[in-house]
């Protein structure tokens, strides 16, 4: 299990925290929806379940143990600009088998092609390099995802496949998911409890 | 109606040097076509790669000199060549370009926005106030006007594009995706606000892929697939399981929205099946 507990982040000394006391769980297999309006710290929350912010109070734990400092991160980030994602100066090749190699059941999954692996970042569309950097996400390590908006800018039918290929994955593995996003309607699709973020707190929806 | 702009059988293509000397052609754009009438929004949905933007740049003639146009561009019942359009572009012509980068980094942000009102024709002892006026429709405070680009987040930034695109009272307003990044709140401000505009006779092409909420304030939707447009729909016949819509294409966009039936084609579709299908 994920868990959050007590968290408190603030970006600037002289201001309100961002997140305020928030406390949340992610169980293995279980899919949880984050909702809020710009601004409110969705992102900020995920980063710091993600360790790559550290919280200036409170735990985050993964199965009573804390995120592990080196090496490969259990609990890894799909951002929702997968451009600023990538080492603009590496071939795709090389992005997709940084962590390790996904094998060819999964690329066709996603729908990833032998003939994009030459080319650099920029000469791909916004949808395929992101599934280019949903299937680096997927090494075996890797038990939590945090998507956060990864299909906002994707036309509806690459949405959805998108979303077919990555919620196949995640329910084989049994990972555990948190998926932020403003579309209510693809959160009551995709995620089995959803909360919202509001000036640093968590209200569960119903 | 009489059509505000006319695209019949656009077609692009990129001329590309292969070695020194050789040349080829690489299609972009094959036969688009679609009108805006005054008075309403035109929304242009299709996948990323499908071609929206590069229309929205011939028409604003903003493509690089490699491009090659064929077909015919009618504004207002007249031919848009060249020289019409340097002089009609950002008084009657405007764009809400797709990316932030758009935004000079190095001028604060009201300065821009004054800058595109006095390219509109206002005189200049009223640009200030024009600029305070647009900024505040769109939610923005006074202390943007003197931030800097990088300092905005992402939906602020792309509010600044959309009140320099309307700080002038342009006929003809294109805007490329002007709500990705934005909230709920505010997306539906904008969106309401280009209802607003073509309610009082103006023409909007609101380029988007977010179909479901395009659909709340266009009149018309047109499709585009892989460089071509193929269909022009009332909003209206999006709706239940899609059956009057014609293109098959059209209908599995309109089944795969997460509110509808968030289904998946079977696997990705070549152009010409999409076109045999029909």
């Amino acid at each position: 299990m994920l868990s959050a507990s007590a968290l408190r982040y603030c970006h600037d000394r002289h201001r309100d925290p961002v997140i305020d006391s928030v406390s949340l769980r992610v169980k293995a297999g279980e899919i949880v929806g984050l909702t809020g309006d710009s601004g409110a710290g969705k992102s900020t929350l995920g980063r710091l379940l993600a360790g790559l912010l550290r919280p200036q109070a409170g735990r985050i734990e993964l199965d009573g143990t804390p995120l592990p400092r080196h090496g490969l991160q259990p609990v890894q980030l799909l951002m929702q600009t997968p451009e600023l994602a990538v080492n603009p100066r590496w071939r795709i090749e090389r992005i997709l088998h940084e962590a390790w190699t996904p094998d060819t059941t999964l690329l066709e999954a996603l729908s990833i092609r032998r003939d994009w692996y030459s080319r650099f970042p920029h000469e791909l569309s916004g949808g395929e390099l992101q599934r280019v950097t949903v299937a680096r996400a997927l090494a075996p390590g890797v038990r939590y995802l945090i998507a956060d908006e990864i299909s906002s800018m994707l036309d509806a039918l690459t949405q959805a496949e998108l979303w077919h290929a990555l919620l196949q994955v995640v329910a084989s593995r049994r990972m555990g998911m948190l998926v932020i996003s403003h579309d209510a309607a693809l959160l009551s699709r995709v995620a089995n409890r959803c909360y919202r973020l509001n000036a640093g707190q968590l209200d569960a929806l119903a | 109606m009489k059509a505000l702009l006319a695209v019949d059988a656009l077609s692009l293509s990129f001329q590309r040097y292969s070695g020194w000397f050789r040349r080829h052609a690489v299609p972009c754009l094959n036969d688009v076509s679609l009108t805006v009438v005054p008075g309403e929004v035109h929304a242009v949905v299709g996948a990323s790669g499908a071609g929206k933007s590069l229309m929205a740049w011939a028409v604003m003639g903003l493509l690089p000199a490699n491009a090659h146009l064929s077909g015919t561009l009618n504004f207002d019942g007249l031919p848009l060549d060249a020289e019409r359009l340097a002089a009609l572009r950002g008084k009657c012509l405007a764009l809400i370009p797709q990316s932030i980068a758009a935004l000079d980094p190095l001028v604060r942000s009201g300065r821009q926005v004054r800058w595109s009102a006095r390219r509109a024709g206002i005189a200049a002892h009223r640009t200030p106030h024009i600029a305070r006026q647009t900024l505040s429709r769109y939610g923005l405070a006074t202390d943007v006007e003197q931030a800097y680009p990088h300092t905005l987040s992402g939906g602020m930034a792309r509010r600044v594009l959309l009140a320099m695109a309307t700080a002038g009272d342009a006929d003809l307003l294109i805007a490329d995706e002007p709500t990705t990044g934005l909230d709920p709140c505010n997306r539906q401000r904008v969106l309401d606000y280009l209802r607003e505009l073509a309610d009082a006779g103006k023409g909007i092409l609101l380029i988007t892929h977010d179909l479901q909420h395009a659909l709340t304030v266009a009149n018309r939707v047109t499709v585009f697939h892989a460089g071509t447009t193929l269909e022009t729909a009332p909003s209206d016949a999006f709706d239940g399981q899609g059956e009057r819509l014609t293109m098959p294409y059209t209908r599995a966009l309109w089944q795969a929205l997460p509110s509808n039936g968030f289904q998946a084609p079977a696997r990705e579709r070549t152009h010409e099946e999409v076109l045999s299908l029909a």
